[in-house]
């Protein structure tokens, strides 16, 4: 069960908001996480606390396919992403490195910055616990839970090649 | 069943008969790139996987370390220190400083990308060979490490959205034009999760730079890849580029779309994308008075021959405006050559122009011509985020090497036709 904090963001929050391509050639996740969507909010990182969830409007994670964009989302202590659509190249990063993310749509009208949500991961079950309202996320493809369950597609790979 | 290019590609890549929009493939690769950015991760994730020692086909992977080289800084040298030593290692196809281009530019120059293939590159913009006929997306860079591995990657077959451009360019508008108008109308995720074949009297028309340039920003309205039919063009431009074969494939007349959309190309006139996205577009005629610091011409979108031909073209025997810098930036080492062979670059120095050797470099804010605060920029590159291209205050325009050509000249956005 994940539960925490919920912070509001827009629509087309590119990957060039959530890590800068001047801080690209950094490749590590922590250093990465002292930046994590600063030209957005220089703040976030201060008051940002290691469990909230992000709830964002549509296309998220638009724009590069630079990777970091999620590993340092994972790094900075987001515990999942949830929006209405996100795209393509950064859902795939998020299902293969296993940032959990969650499409619901509409969703982003209902939350506001400050209130509390909670997700099973399990069911797809959202709530916001500050009002009480509940939302249904898309369920994952059927190949994307198998990643998923194994861990990762570095972990699902594995298997594949028969590694122990 | 009746499908479409993208379909019949994915289907022969998964050893499929037919494939359907939705359904999700593990498909046979025939190229992987990663740039040193995607490189990087990557080559940590592969270090991962279980059981994997050798790349599956070191004739099949390209790296091209190009966004901050030649190293703009100790941080970036080590990063392109430890990619060359994987490529080495691994004796994957590697094309270093001196020899290296912006990726998007060098491959289709070398003839790596060919019609009929599917490509995966650790770069979004890898988009840009689906003008060859053939179906090229971004990945991540776990993605890629597991394609080292296994040389398949698993997929979700995406819907089509047909795109018409009807009839012919008006004076001054180019390719970059006219998926400028499609990104403004469609917005910049119009086309989320799908895939895009453009057709029409307006397309056949199109040089295969142009339609480079085309294919190249399809993700900026979120597509997964876009498609061209194969011409006697792209044959033309393929023969030059290599001797190895391909395969062609056309969609079936009765193939399904999940959407038809048709542009006059008389509505199209030379667009500007102002900030901070590339949907946010103007045609020229309406930019008003916007003065301008700097002007980019090159990236993986307009650093081609043919861009720089067209940048010349207006700058020659004059002199830019005293308060802009003009960054040219030819995308491989051959379209330097080139255009010094045809003087372009003579041209470029008379004109108080900079010409930089080829990198990304601005385009990603990396180097070699980052904006300050409140600064702006006319750019051909692909994407005018907020602080894409230096500080968080600073704005990008998008345009055509024409208009930033034009604009150059007269220090604020203008019209190349009223010169
Ligand atoms: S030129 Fe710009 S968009 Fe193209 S590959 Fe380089 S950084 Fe990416």
């Amino acid at each position: 069960m994940i539960e925490g904090g919920v912070w509001k963001l827009g629509r087309d929050i590119d990957t060039d908001l959530i890590i800068a391509g001047r801080y690209c050639n950094i490749s590590d996740p922590a250093e990465l996480a002292k930046y994590v969507l600063e030209d957005l909010d220089p703040n976030f990182v201060k008051t940002f606390k290691p469990g909230d969830v992000i709830v964002a409007d549509n296309n998220f994670g638009c724009g590069s396919s630079r990777e970091v964009a999620p590993l340092t989302l994972k790094a900075a202590g987001v515990a999942a992403v949830v929006a209405p659509t996100f795209a393509r190249i950064f859902y795939r990063n998020c299902i293969n490195i296993g940032l959990p993310i969650f499409e619901i749509l509409d969703v982003a009208k209902d939350f506001e910055k400050g209130q509390r949500i909670s997700i099973d991961p399990g069911t797809g079950k959202v709530t916001n616990i500050t009002t009480g309202v509940t939302f249904q996320a898309a369920p994952f493809p059927a190949f994307m839970q198998k990643i998923m369950d194994a861990g990762g597609l570095v972990a699902y790979a594995g298997e594949q090649l028969g590694g122990t | 069943m009746a499908m479409t290019m993208t379909e019949k590609i994915l289907a022969a890549h998964a050893g499929l008969s037919e494939v359907h929009p939705g359904q999700i493939i593990n498909a046979k690769v025939d190229l992987v790139l990663a740039n040193e950015l995607s490189a990087i991760v990557a080559i940590e994730e592969f270090s991962k996987i279980k059981g994997a020692k050798n790349v599956f086909d070191p004739h099949k992977i390209v790296i091209i370390p190009d966004h901050f080289t030649p190293n703009k800084d100790i941080q970036s040298a080590k990063v392109a220190k430890k990619v060359r030593e994987f490529a080495l290692e691994h004796n994957t196809l590697y094309y270093e400083v001196g020899r290296m281009g912006i990726e998007h530019v060098l491959l289709p120059e070398q003839g790596l990308v060919r019609p009929g293939q599917l490509v995966i590159g650790g770069d979004s913009h890898t988009c840009t060979y689906g003008a060859l006929g053939m179906v090229a997306t971004g990945v991540g860079s776990t993605d890629i490490a597991v394609a080292w591995a296994l040389g398949e990657v698993w997929l979700k077959v995406p819907p089509t959205i047909r795109i018409e451009f009807k009839g012919k360019k008006k004076p001054w508008v180019s390719g970059k034009d006219m998926i400028l108008y499609m990104i403004g109308r469609l917005g910049v995720d119009g086309a989320i999760y799908s895939a895009i074949e453009f057709c029409g009297e307006g397309i056949a028309e199109l040089s295969i730079a142009e339609r480079l340039t085309m294919a190249n920003m399809v993700i900026e309205a979120g597509a997964k890849n876009g498609v061209f039919a194969v011409d006697a063009k792209t044959e033309a431009y393929v023969k030059a580029a290599t001797n190895q074969p391909y395969t062609v494939y056309t969609s079936d007349p009765d193939a399904e779309y999940a959407q038809t959309i048709v542009y006059d190309m008389d509505d199209i006139e030379p667009q500007v994308a102002f900030p901070h996205l590339p949907s946010n577009t103007k045609p020229i005629s309406q930019v008003g008075d916007v003065t301008i610091n700097q002007v980019v011409i090159g990236s993986c979108t307009n650093g081609r021959i043919e861009d720089l031909r067209i940048a010349a073209g207006l700058l020659k025997g004059k002199k830019i405006h005293p308060r802009v810098r003009c960054i040219i930036i030819p995308g491989t080492q051959k379209v330097y050559l080139d255009a010094m062979k045809e003087g372009l670059l003579e041209t470029f120095i008379q004109a108080e122009c900079v010409v930089s050797t080829p990198t990304c470099g601005p385009c990603v804010g990396g180097h070699m011509g980052i904006l300050a605060d409140g600064e702006r920029c006319v750019s051909t590159t692909n994407r005018n985020f907020v602080g894409r291209m230096g500080h968080v205050t600073s704005e990008i325009y998008l345009a055509s090497p024409a208009v930033a050509a034009a604009t150059a000249l007269r220090g604020k956005l203008a019209d190349p036709g009223q010169l």
